[in-house]
């Protein structure tokens, strides 16, 4: 939750987190995603009560709405607003969402560039290898074989997303001390999802160059 | 979270007008009481079309009046500029072919144009329509304009816009905001209409094509996505339709012209006006008189439609594109609202139809419409329009070159805009003591293949072993699309020292010389304008004076009045020619006052005369 700082402009204590509350001066930014939503650090976020807050705020932080006030006051809209979008984009996306709670946890996140196969996908992607090398030696018999499996991943991948859904709604459940087992969890799935989504992409592209 | 603002702003109101910079046309618009209107010219014009001649005297002529230029002095004159913008020679080889333009040696980072003797930069030139814009303004509305919105083809690159915002500076406007085009045209449109939904505006114009999809929501105007293309238009149509003219005339002339400014430009003409005919009618002639030669040819819609398809059809992978990313199907398109001149080609309508499911709109003059829009989003920066809101988007994705010349994305396509990213940066030797950061823009993987940005050189970094030092860096891409960029040192926590050197376009130095020249120049005028000024005023007393002389009222002066106004007429006589327009006007004012008794006779003699019923004169 939004926590108060000293207003910059009229100096009240404490007084002040997006605007002031006695002198409504535009403040210095937080650049936590949860806090400059006013919203508590939670994985399952409500898409609508999101959006409405995004689209409050957009109209008191854009920066076209300080055109003609003090440099400071445009420079803190500014600030703001990219802070708002980054937010929000991050915020109103499960996974960019759960990411972004990991690394503030202090995981590292998606830096493994999918170098190892997770083991029990070994055998699917050995095929798959196998088929796209088949596909780029010019042998289209491999076309329906790819569609299957492509159709294949993405089921794993709606798996996952319905995984991932259960394990947010236990995170926010737990008290802090064991939130910490759930997000290792949620890491787990989602480093599974990247790299299964990234299968997805290279099957597309070389599908869509097929068809080119 | 407050939810209320008082506005402590309202002190100095000054007016911003909206400026649609067109390929072919731009306009100036203002928020009236009513709503926006177009600002028109004196001749009551309301559009000045985008040519630009410089005269013999050094002086520009610009507009209407240049057009005919294009054919009398094609040498020094210029059309469809804003193609050059933010471009450097290589960009823009492929029509440079057609376009009767010189450019000069040393035009990779920005195209020096020769026009005549001098060279120039086609943010200078754009700056000649954007003073012809704000001197209509300024006559129209009677008062000073110093600030404007100025609007851009959303798919504009950084490089583009900040030539843009550079043509404003040096055209003596404070460019507040620079607004995407067809966001603006969504602005004019969403006045009227419907207040809920998603809306796709599909702009072709003269230079550039620009789909945008958006979502109107409360008087926010959010846009979803946009894509297009700054490279295709009317001029594409042209210039093909030219080079078959010109072929064909080859042929039949046994001459090729084509090499020979003053006929392409009269062929130009001529296709044009066959082409937009076309719009409207289902057969046309190309008819060409050049220097006493006649040259016809019957053009029919449908061969016409042929030779124009596959330019119509680039314009489809943009739309398919930006729904895509958008993540709508045709079908979850409410409205489609047509901009720009080439959307009333018949053959555009069906392709835009056919593609979005959806009979589209084009309510509003299509020419006028992005005008309009500016001057709305002018009123919402002034404060006047306070229920509206535009989030735009940036077109291009924005990264910064790593190892290999692989593109690491740092602010994706279609992110709302203010966007920002924050990216670590260290040191690879010891003691190193500069890093220097590659910014592209585009979606391709090598940065090779991207539009290079600029290269930002963090300097004078404490030199230490490799690895250690910790710069962070923020890229940041403001409301008008361009990116700022700032760095600093977490270790020391103080603000880090970035030498910037865009790969395209004029430096900070060079704008800065730029609008000192104009500014000068428009000294010059100014003073040259109130010479002259002083100089027809004196014209009308000394008329007067003369006549004056002739007549009964001048007998009835006494010796030494008359003595007085002669020598007050001796020295106006004297001071005419000065080049000082204060010392004119002095001479006036004395022999203004040496005349006072003669003018009262003369009033009193045509009192009388008029009493009598004779008329005087
Ligand atoms: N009736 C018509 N039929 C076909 N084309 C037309 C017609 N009327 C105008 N055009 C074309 O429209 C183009 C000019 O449109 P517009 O004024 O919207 O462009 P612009 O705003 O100057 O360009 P841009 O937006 O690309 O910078 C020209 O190429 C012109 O020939
Ligand atoms: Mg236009
Ligand atoms: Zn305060």
């Amino acid at each position: 939750m939004a926590h108060l700082h000293d207003c910059w402009h009229c100096g009240a204590k404490d007084a002040a987190s997006l605007f002031c509350r006695y002198c409504n001066t535009i403040q210095a930014p937080t650049p936590d995603y949860f806090e400059f939503f006013d919203m508590p650090r939670r994985l399952a976020v409500n898409a609508e009560d999101l959006k409405g807050r995004f689209y409050t705020l957009s109209r008191l932080l854009h920066p076209d709405r300080y055109t003609r006030r003090s440099e400071q006051e445009r420079r803190f809209s500014l600030e703001a607003s990219s802070i708002l979008n980054d937010a929000y984009r991050v915020l109103k996306d499960p996974i960019q969402r759960a990411e972004y709670v990991l690394r503030q946890e202090g995981f590292t996140v998606g830096d493994q560039r999918n170098k190892d196969v997770p083991p029990e996908l070994l055998e699917e992607v050995f095929e798959l290898n196998m088929a796209l090398d088949e596909l780029r030696g010019g042998d289209l018999e491999v076309l329906p074989q790819l569609e299957v499996m492509r159709r294949d991943f993405l089921e794993m991948l709606a798996a996952i997303d319905r995984e991932l859904e259960a394990m947010f709604a236990r995170h926010d459940a737990a008290p802090p001390e064991s939130r910490k087992q759930v997000l290792g969890e949620i890491r787990s799935a989602l480093n599974r999802r990247r790299y299964i989504s990234n299968l997805v992409q290279e099957v597309d592209k070389q599908l869509t160059a097929r068809n080119a | 979270m407050s939810t209320f603002q008082i506005d402590f702003s309202t002190v100095q109101k000054r007016r911003i007008i909206g400026i649609d910079l067109g390929t072919t046309n731009s306009l100036a618009a203002f928020m009236d009481l009513t709503g926006p209107e177009i600002i028109p010219g004196a001749d009551g014009s309301r559009m000045v079309p985008s040519i630009v001649s410089l005269a013999d005297d050094g002086t520009f002529v610009v507009g209407e009046a240049a057009r005919r230029l294009l054919i009398d002095a094609p040498q020094r004159t210029v059309y469809s500029v804003k193609r050059l913008m933010g471009r450097g020679r290589e960009d823009v080889a492929e029509e440079l072919r057609l376009f009767p333009f010189r450019i000069a040696e040393g035009s990779e980072q920005v195209i020096r144009l020769a026009l005549g003797e001098r060279l120039f930069t086609p943010p200078e030139i754009s700056a000649q329509i954007l003073k012809e814009l704000k001197r209509r303004a300024e006559q129209y509305l009677g008062e000073e304009i110093t600030q404007a919105v100025i609007t851009v083809p959303a798919y504009f690159n950084d490089a583009q816009r900040q030539a843009t915002r550079d043509a404003g500076r040096i055209a003596g406007l404070e460019v507040l905001r620079l607004v995407n085009e067809p966001t603006a045209a969504s602005l004019a449109y969403g006045l009227d209409k419907r207040k809920e939904g998603i809306v796709a505006v599909y702009d072709l114009g003269g230079g550039t094509f620009d789909i945008s999809i958006l979502r109107l929501h409360e008087g926010i105007f959010e846009v979803l996505a946009t894509n297009g293309d700054t490279h295709l238009g009317g001029d594409d149509i042209d210039n093909r339709l030219l080079a078959i003219a010109l072929e064909d005339m080859a042929s039949e002339w046994g001459e090729d012209l084509s090499h020979n400014g003053e006929a392409v430009q009269t062929v130009r003409q001529a296709v044009i006006r066959a082409k937009e005919e076309l719009s409207f009618q289902p057969a046309t002639v190309i008819d060409i008189d050049y220097r006493g030669r006649r040259y016809q040819r019957e053009l029919k819609r449908e061969l016409f439609e042929n030779l124009i398809r596959d330019i119509v059809d680039r314009t489809l992978g943009p739309c398919r594109q930006a729904m895509r990313d958008a993540g709508l199907e045709p079908e979850q398109i409410d409205e489609v609202v047509l901009v720009g001149g080439s959307t009333r080609i018949p053959m555009v309508r069906r392709a835009v139809e056919a593609l979005f499911k959806a009979k589209p709109h084009s309510e509003l003059n299509p020419d006028e419409v992005v005008a309009l829009g500016a001057a709305v989003q002018a009123a919402i920066l002034s404060g006047d329009v306070q229920d509206k809101l535009l989030l735009d988007v940036t077109p291009l994705s924005l990264g910064i070159e790593t190892m290999g010349g692989v593109v690491s994305k740092l602010i994706h396509r279609n992110s709302t805009i203010p966007a920002s990213a924050t990216e670590v940066f260290t040191t690879s030797v010891d003691g190193q003591r500069n890093v220097l950061i590659h910014v592209v823009q585009g979606e391709r993987e090598l940065a090779k293949d991207c539009r290079s940005l600029a290269r930002f050189d963090l300097k004078d970094i404490e030199p230490m072993p490799a690895g250690m030092a910790r710069i962070e860096v923020r890229f940041l891409i403001d409301a008008n699309g361009i990116l700022n960029v700032t760095a600093r040192d977490l270790r020391s926590g103080k603000e880090q020292s970035i030498e910037v050197k865009p790969s395209y376009g004029l430096t900070e130095e060079q704008v800065e010389a730029m609008i000192r020249e104009s500014y000068e120049k428009a000294e010059e005028d100014l003073i040259e304008r109130q010479v002259r000024e002083a100089r027809v005023e004196a014209d009308n007393i000394l008329a007067a004076v003369e006549k004056a002389r002739m007549s009964d009222a001048w007998l009835d002066l006494t010796d030494e009045e008359r003595a007085a106004v002669d020598a007050a007429l001796n020295e106006l006589q004297v001071v005419y020619h000065a080049s000082d327009h204060h010392l004119i006007r002095a001479a006036i004012e004395k022999l203004d006052a040496a005349t006072r008794r003669l003018a009262e006779n003369m009033m009193n003699t045509a009192v009388r005369q008029a009493l009598k019923g004779t008329r005087i004169e």
